[in-house]
């Protein structure tokens, strides 16, 4: 590949027709500049799939000041600063700096060797009290409160000479809220940059020993099977179980409303009491799972939204009554993962071979609980907590008359957010009306129509000089971008759609294409699911479809796992499937090749 | 003396040859390859020793310098003697007998006769492997001749020239025969139980077309191919060529000259760009594969056929030949990785050099 034949450079991408005025939206630091013509950089539809609203940059925002600290700055990774995102046209761009200087390399070695050792020889112990921080942050962000800004303070603040009022905690608390969410942030990656590490090693060790060895199969070798991710989907299974069990199956029925169902099963006695306690418990935590990944606030979890489980609970119970449904074949899986990866070990030439095979499997095995499970903690419980409570100062900035919605929030960047607080601490202690309503509902609006019209622009999958070889395992691995992948970007044939080969097989079926799972409804048994992305609030779709076909991820993402597991071919990472591939076609997915034909429109 | 030996009993590469003792030794490991016997060496001895029993000529041979056309000539003569030549009576009556006994009650079946060497050498093994697989021969007669004519193409320019070369003598030089029943595959090809393009051990290579291997062999098509991981099962390649010719073997076609039977034609359009092989049959294919593989215990280069028919895939599957692979065999391959002190050394000296 060559400089010429080439992505537009940063520089020539134009405005969006309509939505000219996108920049307003986002902060200067986000902007192209022209010197970043020079750099190559991949749009990263894997996180970002949708243009972006304001407050949503922050998932860009803080994920990337984390991400940099940890390899720049804590653990000083020697081949690797940070990396830097852009946003145009409502999409983020993002490239990665490099340290190329072999004399840098090499004096960043000397830090980061011990550094990096102490987390993998303490990997388990680090591990647990990790878990105990990122609780306790999650706990924290939800006991915050919203000042509800009373006529008057409660009289104990002058009695207990507290002596501040309510307004002062708007932007103390506004500001604690981002403050845990950075703080998540750097918590998310604090392991996690070391935890793929260890994926890397083992694959490029695979791909050296096999090098006809797919991705997907050595996902497997690694993959664990008793992880959180599956844990949601068991818990509805169990609650249609009970259902049965305690005879009040007849509430779930297809269409049926989610607080219908839980009224209805207060008036059925010590059944309905039973139940309704099991699915407390469930509740929390294991329904703070999102329907996305945790980068966009519309991504709500199964206990802000129950439309999700009250859609999957009654083909469960249908299922259970028809013969019941089979557990995870746990203890099955497990024999599997450990046949495939002693067939390779087996296959290997020297016992040298195998002492270092064993060595990096088991190094994968000690980080893979964290390295799967994290994404519940932060992506999921952290993040969909964190949003809520934006959303509770837009409940409140709406009550106070400076927003028209609550959800309005989320089309402000937090610095406005924080900008509309302090006017609306001034109103309240002036007893004056905010100012904020007549500054930030034309802006809102105008926000609002401009997403509309970006989410139709099809932004090129890469900006600037393709680099001569793209050989980081890394983003190979989590992004799926290789030189192949950037060959067919340049050269794509019209209709085929080309991802990341997740889970093998070829099968031709009907597409239909759901943007949202609370649209799992319309989905009919075996047809083929197109999506943005899935999540683990995807899973009770699997039991109904041939494959899977997604936008974002790679081969160790939740539809990929997932779908190997159902043993059904899965293509992620395409991109753009969901905007090629209509409800209706008829395609093929090839797992085995990672692509996507649509025979007949 | 022993003339003719069953492939079921056939052993002892150096009287019934590497490819009749090969397919001998996977009929006893329960994989299936067409019924058939072995004319052995001491056969040829019986018949060279019938037609030059002083050794005069073959030592006339053993004196040929480099010269090509002296070559040439001398050797010419000496095929022409050895293909026409009736063989002793024995030896007739035994090859009359293993053809009535292959054929049971089906009259006069079609068989191959291929030659089965015995000499170690590859590039010797191979000239002389070129020109002697006849197909759809049929008769007790015809099958002495073409044995015959499988002793004769050891003479073939190539071979003699070889020997010279090396200065090999010509009285240890002999070969022995495989009579085959004849199969009349629906695709055939070869396969590999480690890529042949990377060397990687975790997969099988298969390569097919319709109809008879032949095809592919000769080059007359781009076959099909699929890569099969031995491990998952999975198939991990698959790429479908148009075969634009099929060369068809013709059992039931009334044609006076045997060569005649195997026709080469160009392929119906509703195959030519279809999978000449079902995902079960791949699988059925790599399973006999490792099972090969694992019976000798070293990577093997395998020639198949699928039959046409209603039973399982795995029932229609028979082997023509195994042989060891080559090619990966004799390359160093840089190992994948060492043991480090610590496991994290790994992941340590991953990130401390540019990825």
């Amino acid at each position: 590949m060559t400089e010429q034949a080439g992505f537009p450079l940063p520089s020539q991408i134009a405005d969006v027709p309509g939505a000219e005025n996108w920049r307003s939206m986002y902060q200067y630091f986000t902007r192209f500049q022209p010197e970043d013509d020079k750099r190559f950089w991949f749009y990263n539809s894997m996180h970002f799939p949708e243009p972006m609203p304001a407050f949503d940059t922050i998932t860009g925002e803080v994920p990337y000041q984390a991400i940099g600290a940890n390899t720049a700055r804590l653990f000083v990774f020697p081949t690797t600063l940070g990396i830097e995102h852009r946003i145009v046209n409502g999409r983020v761009y993002i490239t990665a700096n490099p340290v190329l200087d072999p004399a840098e390399m090499e004096r960043r070695a000397a830090e980061f060797n011990p550094r990096a050792a102490y987390y993998f020889e303490n990997w388990n112990s680090l591990y647990e009290g990790w878990k105990d921080r990122v609780r306790a942050l999650i706990a924290e962000v939800e006991s915050i409160e919203v000042p509800q800004l009373p006529e008057w303070e409660p009289a104990d603040v002058v009695f207990g000479a507290v002596g501040v009022a309510q307004n002062h905690y708007l932007r103390e608390n506004f500001q604690r809220v981002l403050a845990l969410y950075s703080k998540m942030w750097h918590h998310h990656t604090e392991m996690l940059m070391l935890g793929y590490g260890a994926y890397v090693v083992f694959f490029q060790f695979c791909q050296q020993a096999f090098p006809e060895i797919s991705d997907q199969t050595i996902g497997r070798m690694v993959a664990g099977i008793d992880v959180i991710m599956y844990r949601p989907d068991d818990e509805l299974k169990s609650l249609a179980r009970l259902a049965v069990e305690l005879g009040v199956d007849d509430l779930f029925i297809q269409g049926c409303v989610a607080a219908d169902v839980l009224s209805a099963l207060e008036g059925r006695g010590e059944a309905g009491a039973k139940w309704l306690d099991a699915f407390a418990k469930a509740r929390d935590p294991w329904f703070h799972v999102s329907s996305g990944d945790g980068f966009y606030h519309h991504h709500l979890s199964w206990n802000d939204d129950l439309t999700v489980p009250f859609a999957a609970l009654p083909g469960y119970v249908a299922a259970v009554k028809a013969g019941g449904i089979t557990p995870r074949p746990t203890e099955q899986l497990i024999a599997e993962r450990e046949r495939i990866a002693a067939g390779y070990r087996d296959l290997l030439n020297t016992d040298d071979e195998r002492a270092a095979f064993d060595q990096m499997l088991g190094l994968c095995r000690l980080v893979f609980p964290f390295v799967e499970d994290h994404k519940f903690y932060c992506e999921h419980w952290f993040t969909t907590r964190f949003f809520q409570k934006v959303k509770a100062f837009g409940t409140l900035l709406a009550a106070r008359g400076v927003l028209a919605e609550a959800d309005d929030v989320f089309h402000l960047h937090h610095t406005e957010i924080d900008q509309a607080l302090a006017d609306l601490a001034l109103a309240w202690a002036a007893g004056s009306p905010p100012l904020g309503a007549g500054h930030f509902q034309p802006i809102i609006a105008e926000r609002k129509r401009m997403l509309k019209v970006l989410k139709d622009w099809s932004p090129p999958p890469a900006l600037g000089p393709v680099p001569e070889a793209l050989n980081d395992p890394a983003v190979r691995m989590l992004w799926g971008i290789t030189s192949e992948r950037i060959e067919s970007w340049l050269n794509p044939d019209p209709d085929e759609v080309v991802g990341v080969a997740a889970s093998a097989g070829v099968v031709e079926g009907t597409a239909r294409v759901l943007f949202d799972v609370s649209e799992m409804a319309e989905l009919r048994e075996g047809e083929i699911l197109v999506v943005p992305v899935t999540a683990p609030s995807w899973a009770p779709v699997f039991a109904k479809i041939k494959a899977a076909v997604s936008d974002i991820g790679g081969s160790m993402s939740h539809a990929a796992i997932v779908a190997r597991e159902y043993g059904m071919p899965a293509v992620v990472g395409c991109g753009d499937a969901t905007k090629r591939i209509r409800t209706g076609d008829r395609i093929r997915v090839d797992g085995d090749r990672g692509t996507v034909r649509v025979l007949e429109g | 003396m022993t003339f003719v030996v069953t492939l079921a009993d056939a052993a002892d590469a150096a009287t019934v040859g590497g490819k009749a003792a090969s397919l001998g030794e996977l009929a006893r490991a329960g994989v299936a390859v067409p019924p058939g016997f072995a004319v052995t060496t001491e056969a040829f001895t019986a018949a060279m020793t019938a037609l030059d029993a002083d050794g005069a000529l073959r030592a006339g041979i053993e004196a040929l310098s480099a010269d090509v056309a002296e070559i040439a000539r001398v050797a010419a003569r000496f095929r022409a003697l050895v293909a026409g030549a009736p063989l002793p009576a024995e030896v007739v009556a035994a090859i009359e007998s293993s053809y009535a006994a292959l054929a049971g009650d089906a009259g006069d079946p079609d068989v191959a006769v291929r030659s089965s060497a015995t000499v170690e050498d590859s590039a010797e093994a191979s000239f002389a492997g070129l020109q002697d697989t006849y197909l759809g021969v049929s008769g007790a007669g015809a099958v002495a001749d073409h044995v015959r004519r499988c002793w004769a193409s050891l003479y073939n320019d190539e071979s003699v020239a070889y020997r010279r070369r090396l200065g090999l003598p010509e009285d240890e030089v002999a070969m022995a025969v495989v009579v085959q029943r004849m199969v009349a595959p629906r695709a055939a090809g070869v396969m590999f139980t480690r890529s042949p393009v990377t060397g990687d051990r975790s997969v099988v290579a298969i390569e097919g077309t319709w109809g008879l291997g032949s095809a592919l062999v000769s080059g007359d098509v781009t076959p099909d191919s699929w890569v099969i991981s031995k491990i998952t099962g999975e198939i991990t390649g698959r790429r479908v060529s148009p075969k634009v010719k099929i060369h068809q073997y013709l059992p039931n076609e009334s044609v006076a000259s045997p060569a005649a039977r195997v026709t080469v034609a160009d392929t119906q359009a509703d195959l030519r760009d279809a999978p000449c092989l079902t995902d079960d049959e791949i699988r059925a294919l790599a399973a006999v594969a490792r099972r090969v593989e694992a019976h000798y215990g070293a990577p093997q280069d395998i020639e198949w056929a699928v039959l046409d028919g209603e039973q399982a895939p795995d029932e229609r599957v028979v082997l023509l030949q195994s042989r060891p692979e080559t090619v990966w065999a004799s390359r160093d391959t840089s190992p994948a990785g060492a043991p480090k002190p610590r496991p994290a050394d790994h992941v340590l000296s991953l990130f401390g050099k540019p990825l």
